[in-house]
């Protein structure tokens, strides 16, 4: 065919050459969504639809008794407090420490800016592991607050300052390119004008940064209430105590009660996923306002 | 008098830079820095040899072996699947394509101790799935293809959003002169679209590997966790740390502390490679 089109004899042949082209590319372009989706599936829609299942099986009245046990309510709980306080702290620590990271130059800058991420990389045991280290009984920090009868390890502020340290680096880390692209103009504008540091941050910059920062805040409860290892390790899994959701679920999955963990697990994965749509809602917001 | 309200409101403002400054290094300092150096002297106080020792115990080294055996088939597994789910979204119009796409990131929302009980729920022992494949010899979950499902799914995300954007920027002029000119859709893929994805693949990749090295919280449901069969680096740190062995938990906590540093400083480099290949072009 392809030398019919080099003699060039007519316009039907290269119309012929085209469509059979394009009807192989049509076909490659099926293979590969149809290769995409199955992986798709079976890894992420499955298992999303087993669980669904698996819930709906066990019937709405195991569900709620299940749900509504002293043990289920308190683990519940703690995950709303821990989360609640991660996301307080981290939210207004990470905005300073990305206004310091974009507006301030100081030596050592670039070596502290790349540890922020170190939280993303570290492993959740290993994380919890170094805080029981720090914060135990026998620790250099834990034994100074031992010795003022102050529990961190195993008790709520290890759970807490675990959380915080996997989810340190998100607000931080969707603020600081904002922050960059935006430029110091309009703050010191501002600044000339008689305005306080504050009165800049609140009507200038914040404005600014709003949807970067409704990004970060939303990870950051995604990722408190989900996470596992690290809140495992510091929190010693105590029912009735320092047991959160996650734990709870995992506790009850290995004792083989089925109904509890499974109705728990469902009430996280519909958490999950209004956050999700929440997440996706915000970032396409955040994208509109970057574009203008 | 002026001059002397000004250069107090500068004042006042370096007050305010150096407080928040402060704040910076003490939050990074007691979160991050402190327990890196707490967990690096803790395992070196014993001396080199100790440590050494305690990483290459059989057990310890079993798993460490484990760990990065599948973190590295899985990272290529996803560089893949990522890469080619990635492309479908961007370049093709399927239904329900929005639903789709909105649903990759959803690894990153589910708990993972519920992403581990999904998948044994579904390719699990007790499930129609699971006793097909077992009819057949073939044993998923509480075994190594479990634990490599599992991390697929967590790490799932990083590949396919690091390279999305990049294929949405992307020109589709050099494609078409390419095509143009004769060269088939393979040459095409290696030669012009590949090259460009690189960097965003690698930082994937990156993402994903640390990701799945540190894993616990889904590998914990689903591997079984047999000591010299399915156990993990994480899940043996954790063990360990449970029965008071601190220096068996120290050694192999301390190489996958390494390896995450060592990742980090990779993807630095992948940024500034990349960053630089952008103003050359």
């Amino acid at each position: 065919m392809r030398s019919k089109i080099e003699h060039g004899n007519s316009t039907i042949d290269v119309l012929a050459v085209r469509s059979g082209r394009a009807r192989r590319q049509d076909i490659g372009k099926w293979v590969l969504t149809g290769i995409a989706l199955s992986w798709f599936s079976i890894l992420i829609l499955f298992p999303l639809w087993g669980i669904f299942k698996e819930t709906v099986k066990s019937g709405l009245s195991t569900f709620v008794t299940s749900l509504s046990t002293p043990s289920s309510l308190h683990s519940f709980m703690l995950t709303v407090v821990i989360t609640t306080l991660a996301v307080a702290i981290n939210t207004v620590i990470g905005t300073i420490m990305a206004v310091v990271f974009a507006r301030q130059n100081f030596k050592g800058k670039l070596f502290m800016e790349s540890l922020l991420d170190l939280p993303f990389a570290v492993s959740p045991v290993v994380a919890g592991f170094m805080f029981i280290l720090l914060f135990g009984p026998n620790g250099w920090i834990g034994s100074w607050f031992e010795s003022m009868n102050i529990k961190i390890i195993y008790a709520l502020p290890g759970m807490v300052i675990a959380t915080l340290f996997v989810t340190l680096p998100f607000v931080a880390r969707e603020i600081l390119p904002i922050l960059r692209e935006f430029g110091r103009e309009q703050e010191e504008a501002a600044a000339t004008l008689g305005a306080s540091q504050w009165q800049t941050f609140r009507r200038v910059t914040l404005p600014s940064i709003k949807w970067g920062l409704a990004y970060g805040v939303t990870l950051t409860i995604a990722r408190s209430i989900g996470e596992f290892g690290a809140v495992l390790v510091v929190s010693g899994s105590i029912i009735n105590k320092t047991q959160t959701a996650t734990l709870m679920i995992h506790d009850q999955f290995t004792g083989f009660n089925y109904a509890g963990a499974f109705s728990a697990a469902m009430v996280l994965a519909v958490v999950s996923f209004i956050i999700l749509n929440v997440i996706h809602i915000v970032y396409e917001k955040k994208e509109k306002k970057e574009l203008l | 008098m002026k001059i002397r309200r000004d250069s107090r409101a500068l004042t006042a403002a370096y007050r305010g830079d150096i407080i928040l400054r402060s704040i910076t290094f003490f939050y990074i300092g007691l979160l991050i820095i402190l327990p890196i150096v707490a967990i690096t002297s803790s395992a070196f106080k014993g001396g080199l040899a100790n440590l050494f020792k305690q990483i290459v115990q059989p057990q310890a080294l079993h798993a460490l072996k484990l760990t990065f055996m599948i973190t590295g088939i899985m990272v290529a597994v996803n560089v893949v699947t990522g890469t080619l789910f990635a492309w479908v979204l961007v370049r093709y119009r399927f239904p329900f394509k929005k639903v789709v796409d909105a649903l990759v990131d959803i690894p990153f929302a589910i708990p993972t101790v519920v992403t581990g009980m999904m998948l044994v729920v579904l390719y699990g022992p007790r499930s129609t799935i699971g006793k097909f494949l077992e009819g057949h010899g073939i044993e998923v979950m509480f075994n190594t293809p479990g634990i490599l499902l599992a991390l697929a799914f967590v790490s799932f995300p990083f590949v396919v959003r690091s390279v999305q954007p990049v294929l949405m920027e992307m020109d589709k002029d050099m494609e078409e002169a390419a095509r143009t000119l004769g060269a088939s859709n393979v040459v095409i893929f290696f030669r012009i679209v590949l090259p460009t994805l690189l960097p965003a693949i690698l930082t994937g990749a990156a993402l994903s590997f640390s990701r799945a090295l540190g894993e616990f919280g889904s590998i914990v449901v689903v591997a079984g966790n047999i000591p010299f069969k399915t156990q993990v680096s994480s899940v043996y740190i954790y063990g360990e740390i449970e029965s008071a062995n601190i220096q068996s938990a120290l050694g192999t906590a301390v190489v996958l502390l390494a390896s995450s540093l060592a990742v980090l400083i990779l993807l630095n480099f992948i940024q500034r490679w990349s960053s630089k290949y952008e103003i050359k072009n």
